[in-house]
């Protein structure tokens, strides 16, 4: 407590470049938040008419008709979070794997150029991945995977119906692909960060190599691994070239992963420029602002989530 | 820091110098249809060629962004795949005249390996995407092509994804020919389909059916003839079977030569030679410009576009130039212009 009023009396002699650096660092972080606040003042404003004539049944109905002006965005809301899910689910599991062996078991000539390949794949352009998708993955989901999986699977809806090979789960393999690198890049530095003492006390319990990686180790990096897959998520609900080229672009609901769908972002992408009706264009800002909502209660949850973790370690 | 800072300065100021002759050139600037840039870049390079001191600087944002940049009179011409509608007119600040510029065709390009030739009505395509034909080997089908074997294969109906005049065009074929598309679905640049996958652009679509077996969609003429799809044969008005080329296209612009805004479909046209699935692309410019000097040039450019010199760059990208009678017509319109 008595320190406090000696620290103030110390800033109060810093140099001009001193007080310049304070100033563009509070104003940096000013500026990202009256940014995000203005993203969402104009969505709103840009939204308003499409949220007074259709009002909150715009998110709840289904069927999107331009041409008689009768718009419903439950179908993309669907379509980006099914396709999001299974793209975290498959990158979560490869993801954390990957940064596993490359933190804890790969030799270190071969964890250097592996983590160099696996962060190349964040540099590719997402029109890449989505024509990889058009022409080369959605055939193999097409004729192999899909029949594959419907063989062994088929009586459930989830994979009942015809195979197009653009839909859902190939959209959500795009992404899976996609947001892989974030996944493994932070949870390697993560685990990397874990002190050496803790694997050591565990190894010398007498567990071997991968018991002390599951059960110490990850334990102990969870908040930052949930924080890498929050970050991928994050990237999978907002993609959209690559999703576009492979999702189908059907705003219908379906349970089976086969069928074609469509994400909020997709339909911004397609639509936009040739909207020409005003009402239009607003129902295409408002699936934007539905998209800026999504992000956040994801975000939200997440947050909750990781405090619920951190919460748990107290006690 | 300082020396280096005024040695930066008066190197702009050199640069300043040097680029004033240069902008003494008239630079007029259109945005809008996406379907119409591959046609303007060939054909205002060509005219800049020719007339160093204009040079034309067209932005292919999408016939609704075109116009809306058009209405707010940030640019000096809008280019549409479907002309303004009333509710566009009258956002727009002055009177406004809409010209034909360009033709296009889709083609129904289909995948099914080893069958040529195929034939369709246009009841059939009407069909097809309502989702009421499934299967390719549908006694209609096979009735009609009896002299091949055509596989008991699904359809897959491809439709663009992304709002497209190439959709609008084939949707108001559709509502043409069948009362039940019309009432269903109407006529639209992004209808709500009754079936099939969308894919994004014509490639997308091009690429979706190729992959498909079974697949057919509709695709633009000039895609078809440089990538040697396989495509439908289609039976016309007249009853007679015609295939997607620049000249059934034209014929079909030809047997409407009397084309305006606000009467501008030629899908399902009359004549022997006509391909049924074939529409415009159009240029607007004020009735008024407000800039004298920028008025004159942009008559000029747009008279020689839709003149036969100009009309001759579209063949060379695969365009169908516009039918001379078309070209008058334009024309005529294009004077109402005061320049």
């Amino acid at each position: 407590m008595t320190d406090e009023p000696q620290f103030r009396r110390v800033a109060r002699f810093v140099s001009p470049a001193d007080r310049g650096f304070a100033a563009a660092v509070y104003g940096g972080s000013i500026l990202f938040a009256l940014l995000i606040l203005g993203l969402f003042v104009e969505l709103v404003l840009g939204s308003w008419p499409s949220i007074v004539r259709f009002g909150p049944g715009f998110i709840f109905h289904s069927g999107w008709d331009p041409i008689n002006s009768k718009f419903g965005a439950l179908p993309m809301i669907y379509g980006t979070v099914v396709t999001s899910l299974i793209a975290i689910v498959l990158a979560a599991f490869v993801g954390i794997m990957a940064a596993v062996f490359l933190a804890d078991f790969a030799p270190r000539w071969l964890a250097t150029p592996l983590s160099f390949l696996i962060e190349l794949l964040a540099a590719v352009p997402s029109v890449v991945y989505g024509l990889w998708g058009l022409f080369v993955l959605s055939p193999f989901v097409r004729t192999a995977l899909g029949p594959a999986l419907q063989k062994v699977l088929g009586w459930t809806p989830v994979f009942s119906g015809t195979i197009y090979g653009v839909g859902l789960l190939t959209a959500g393999m795009i992404l899976a692909l996609m947001i892989v690198p974030t996944v493994t890049a932070i949870s390697r530095d993560v685990i990397a960060a874990i002190p050496r003492d803790l694997r050591e006390a565990s190894m010398a319990l007498g567990t071997t190599k991968w018991e002390t990686a599951v059960r110490v180790v990850l334990p102990a990096a969870r908040v930052g691994v949930f924080g890498a897959c929050v970050l991928a998520l994050g990237r999978a609900l907002g993609e959209t070239i690559a999703v576009t080229m492979v999702i189908g672009n059907r705003p219908e609901i379906s349970a089976s992963l086969f069928a074609p769908s469509y994400t909020l972002a997709s339909v911004i992408a397609n639509e936009f420029t040739e909207a020409t009706t005003s009402i239009y264009v607003s129902a295409l800002i408002e699936l934007g602002l539905i998209l800026f909502a999504v992000s956040i209660v994801v975000n939200a949850l997440a947050r909750v989530m990781i405090w619920s973790v951190r919460g748990s370690e107290r006690a | 820091m300082i020396p280096s800072l005024r040695r930066c300065s008066a190197a702009l100021a050199v640069m300043a110098a040097i680029a004033v002759p240069a902008a003494a050139a008239t630079q007029l600037t259109g945005a809008g249809s996406t379907f119409d840039f591959p046609f303007f870049s060939k054909a205002f390079y060509i005219y800049s060629q020719k007339n160093p001191d204009v040079t034309v600087n067209y932005q292919s944002i999408g016939s609704g962004g075109g116009i809306k940049q058009f209405s707010s009179k940030t640019v000096d011409f809008g280019a549409t795949d479907v002309p303004m509608n009333g509710e566009e007119l009258a956002g727009a600040k002055d009177a406004v005249l809409q010209i034909p510029v360009t033709l296009g065709g889709a083609a129904m390009a289909y995948n099914l390996p080893g069958v040529n030739n195929l034939k369709l009505t246009r009841q059939m395509v009407a069909d097809i995407f309502l989702g009421k034909i499934t299967k390719w080997n549908d006694p209609q089908i096979a009735k009609l092509n009896k002299a091949t074997s055509i596989p008991d294969t699904s359809i897959v109906v491809v439709h663009r994804s992304d709002g497209s005049g190439t959709s609008y065009i084939f949707t108001d074929f559709l509502s043409h020919v069948s009362p039940e598309w019309k009432s269903k679905v109407g006529t639209g640049k992004s209808p709500s389909w009754p079936t099939g996958v969308g894919a994004k652009g014509t490639e997308g679509v091009a690429g979706q059916v190729r992959n498909t077996p079974g697949g057919i969609g509709y695709v633009e003429m000039a895609y078809v003839v440089e990538n040697k799809m396989t495509a439908a044969l289609l039976q016309n008005k007249a009853g007679k079977w015609v295939s997607c080329t620049p000249e059934t296209v034209a014929a079909a612009a030809a047997s409407k030569p009397e084309v305006s805004a606000s009467n501008f479909s030629i899908v399902d046209a009359a004549g022997a030679g006509s391909y049924p699935i074939a529409g415009y692309s159009w240029v607007v410019v004020y009735k008024k410009p407000s800039d004298a000097g920028r008025a004159k040039a942009l008559y000029n450019v747009l008279s020689w576009l839709i003149g036969p010199s100009g009309q001759d760059n579209a063949k060379s990208v695969d365009y169908v130039p516009l039918p001379r009678n078309v070209q008058e017509t334009a024309a005529a319109t294009l004077r109402q212009m005061q320049h």
